[in-house]
């Protein structure tokens, strides 16, 4: 008999059908991955299984977990279930985890309080369990606070304590989309070996994930199961058009890169940027030393893990914080400083798309006044009618609809949402365009539309775009060249298909060893890289990255490397010439 | 908006209603002390110890209260919200220096800022409102500031910041709706707070000077005669009970109106 049996499930609320006629089992120590973009109703499916809807929702049909029913079952019995059987791993775990107990306490909650093991006992198994996922020394973490860790430890956290009273079965609801890449492989390295004794669900919209680390797969769509059926067969030969979709829309590592952008003037041009915090006596350097030029119509991608200093480098060059020392020139004007103290134009020429399109757009505001803002400070001459026509032309270019004009922002999907955003930063025809993680929150298809919008309006236009990304797969269908980050300096800089075909430093080779690929048959997600990123309040000697790499000389230890032409790749790395990544 | 309606009503019958009452506000009655409300004589209150008609007087009172409910809180918002957003959004030192005054203005006795007051100038009708504006304005900037402070963190001001927006268009355009919440809601704490401050000064006899009267007055005359004469103190605190009900419901009400993602 299946350990979780779900049978014609629906969730209602009102009249909003999230999931409906759902049926799946889930065996004993069997591995089930449940993908679905965004609102196709995995998380509320998720929720139904542990007895966690909120009241208002309308839930029909049964889940029988281990031959016992959870639909309309008593909360009492839900708890006991939850804490003894069924183990849940939330998305965020900042917010799953309370910041005001220390982690080895909310642990130990759970054993005491339902009698699994009491005082000493209960301490050594937290322990043990901390240790189990790959905590750094358990006895000091027992007693840190949930923002004292980083964020892949606070999600090995999450799943010690959904694992603490050993369940029959692990619920993991997108457990990496908050994290790094590398520290992705890590988690997802763990959960392979937690397998071993419970069954796992896993859900994502990330196929990639999913192709190295479940067996079978569910693909639901809109509520309703569209396919289902073991992985390889799934991807190899998919049946329905809603799976296809999805693995076509997954970014892959081996697909064509763009061809080099035709010879252009130089648009903009860093040297030397650094930026840094005072912080009590010492000077903390978010980004140090960095060099760019940038051509009009080529894009170039700002590439690092979190912290890696990606963001305060671009945000420096744009003025909005302000930068230690060096040149900014654009169109061989130095315009170094805040950008308050640019001239219009300028500003008019350098526009920036967030990542959450969402809180980028204000919520008071109707998407008209939002696209049409930039124009009353850049064209003020403009009557009603002129602004109207050039809205209406900036909606046609991003593929907006014009009913959506009176739109609130809340109204609009995600995707939607960041085209306005787009359209708001295009309207002025700006020369640069910077995307700060401009797709990360988008779902896979979603996400492919805008980087092909963003292509086209390029080859259009010879707009130059800075694109900054965690996510080397991403990064590799948009742009000509790309920037990998470490602590904020410069790693390495190359061709975006040299880079691909032929990493030079230890970390760009490690970053993509970590991408998933959605191909169960190398799927990719590799672990070639242990630990996390050192903070800028203590960064090691020598070269930044050298805890880390497998390949560091005791000269890397003591003496930072500079960064120099290897091959077609600038790198900064002692052993880059002798090195076969 | 149903509360909002009640409220209408009640406006509407304290301004029309002593205009067609056969009693003015003044005139004392002797043939008539303390009589229990009553629709023959046109007494509909009944009438106090001074023989006035009770009804013409709540009517008055409540002119009086919303007057300075609603003066009080437009003081307290317009200054409190402008000033707390400029402080909060343009930072540092100018932030500093305007908090630092707010602190001192807060530090100062309120009783004794309102008698400095009335010593200065004559006693005035207008006085009681900045008074109490002056007083409340200091809690709304310190809200919206913290407010403020968070929101200039958010994406939207930031892109607007980039576009080149300037400062004085940001916070009315992007910081000052999005306060509209928090502010709302601080409204209709600080409507009850003006009344209740109103009553209290007019029973120190700082306030509305008789004959005129308030709200709040009317009740603390009606506590002498509590034993007696309960309708005294009954109708017009039944009346400030339901005005104070009306304006918490219509705070709710309008922080859905002004809330575009609730507005569906």
């Amino acid at each position: 008999m299946s350990l979780l049996e779900v049978r014609d499930l629906s969730i209602r609320y009102g009249d909003t059908a999230v999931v409906s006629s759902l049926s799946f089992s889930v065996s004993d120590g069997e591995s089930v991955g449940l993908v679905g973009e965004s609102g196709s109703g995995k998380t509320q499916t998720a929720l139904a299984i542990m007895g966690l809807l909120p009241g208002n929702a309308i839930v029909g049909g049964s889940i029988a977990f281990d031959g016992r029913e959870i639909v309309d079952a008593a909360e009492r019995q839900l708890d006991r279930l939850r804490a003894e059987r069924i183990g849940m791993v939330f998305q965020d775990p900042m917010q799953a985890l309370n910041p005001y107990i220390p982690i080895g306490k909310q642990l130990r909650r759970v054993l005491l309080r339902h009698g699994i093991s009491d005082g000493r006992k209960a301490d050594q198994r937290v322990m043990h369990m901390l240790d189990r996922v790959g905590l750094p020394d358990p006895a000091r973490q027992f007693r840190a606070y949930a923002h004292q860790l980083s964020g892949g430890m606070r999600q090995r956290v999450m799943i010690a304590s959904a694992l603490i009273a050993d369940p029959d079965l692990l619920i993991a609801d997108e457990p990496t989309t908050a994290l790094d890449v590398t520290v992705q492989a890590q988690i997802l390295e763990l959960l392979e070996r937690i397998r071993e004794e419970t069954a796992l669900l896993l859900i994502t919209h990330d196929l990639g994930i999913i192709a190295g680390h479940c067996e079978r797969l569910l693909v639901i769509d809109n509520g309703r199961l569209a396919e289902e059926g073991p992985t390889r067969k799934l991807f190899s030969e998919p049946q329905s058009a809603h799976t296809r979709k999805l693995i076509d829309a997954a970014p892959r590592l081996d697909g064509v890169t763009r061809p080099a952008p035709a010879p252009a003037e130089r648009v903009l041009e860093t040297e030397a940027v650094s930026v840094s915090y005072a912080e009590r006596r010492a000077e903390l350097h978010a980004v140090l030393d960095l060099d760019l030029q940038l051509m009009a119509g080529e894009t170039v991608a700002v590439v690092g893990e979190s912290g890696s200093g990606k963001s305060s480098f671009v945000r420096a060059v744009l003025g909005l914080i302000p930068m230690r020392a060096g040149r900014v020139t654009f169109l061989g004007k130095d315009i170094a400083g805040p950008a308050k103290a640019r001239a219009v134009e300028i500003r008019r020429d350098l526009q920036l798309v967030f990542q959450d399109p969402a809180g980028s757009l204000n919520p008071q505001l109707r998407i008209e006044s939002i696209i049409a803002e930039p124009l009353s400070v850049h064209a003020p001459e403009l009557d009603a009618r002129g602004r109207q026509e050039r809205v209406a032309e900036a909606l046609q270019r991003v593929g907006l609809d014009e009913q959506l004009l009176t739109r609130f922002p809340h109204q609009l999907s995600g995707g939607q949402a960041q085209r306005a955003a787009i359209a708001r930063a295009l309207i002025v025809n700006p020369k640069v365009l910077v995307c700060d993680e401009a797709v990360a929150a988008l779902d896979g298809s979603v996400r492919a539309q805008i980087l092909d919008l963003l292509r086209r309006e390029q080859e259009a236009t010879g707009l130059a775009i800075v694109f900054i990304s965690h996510d080397l797969a991403v990064v590799r269908s948009i742009s000509h060249r790309v920037m990998v980050l470490y602590l904020g300096r410069l790693v390495e800089l190359a061709d975006c298909a040299a880079m691909f075909a032929r990493p030079r430093h230890p970390y760009t080779r490690a970053l993509l060893d970590a991408v998933p690929v959605p191909d169960p048959v190398s799927p990719g997600g590799k672990l070639s890289l242990g630990g996390e990123m050192p903070s800028i309040i203590n960064p090691p000697p020598g070269c930044a990255f050298h805890p880390r790499c497998r390949f560091a000389l005791p000269r890397c230890r003591t003496e930072p490397p500079r960064a120099r032409q290897v091959g077609d790749a600038r790198v900064a790395c002692h052993r880059a010439e002798e090195l076969e990544l | 908006m149903v509360s909002g309606g009640v409220l209408c009503a009640i406006g509407l019958v304290a301004v029309i209603g002593p205009w067609i009452s056969p009693n003015e506000y003044l005139t004392a009655d002797f043939n008539n002390i303390l009589r229990s409300p009553a629709f023959a004589d046109g007494h509909v209150f009944g009438t106090d110890d001074l023989g006035r008609d009770l009804f013409v007087r709540t009517m008055m009172g409540v002119q009086v209260t919303f007057a300075v409910a609603i003066v009080a809180s437009i003081v307290s918002l317009v200054i409190g919200v402008l000033y707390g957003a400029t402080a909060g959004f343009v930072g540092g030192r100018v932030d500093a220096v305007m908090m630092r005054l707010v602190d001192t203005l807060y530090a100062m006795p309120f009783i004794f800022f309102v008698i400095l007051l009335l010593v200065v100038f004559e006693r005035n009708f207008l006085l009681i409102f900045v008074a109490i504006g002056a007083i409340n304005w200091l809690d709304m900037a310190r809200i919206v500031r913290g407010q403020t402070l968070s929101l200039r963190e958010r994406e939207f001001v930031q892109a607007a910041q980039l576009l080149g927006v300037s400062t004085p268009k940001i916070i009315l355009r992007h910081i000052a709706p999005n306060l509209i919440g928090v502010v709302i809601v601080y409204v209709t704490l600080t409507i009850p707070q003006a009344i209740l401050i109103e009553s209290f000064l007019s029973f120190l006899g700082l306030g509305v000077q008789e004959p005129q009267t308030s709200l709040g007055k009317l009740v603390n005359d009606g506590t002498d005669q509590m034993e007696g004469a309960a309708w005294l103190l009954l109708i017009p605190a039944t009346l400030l009970a339901v005005i104070l009900l009306c304006f918490n419901f219509l705070g709710d009400g309008m922080r859905d109106l002004f809330d575009s993602r609730r507005s569906e």
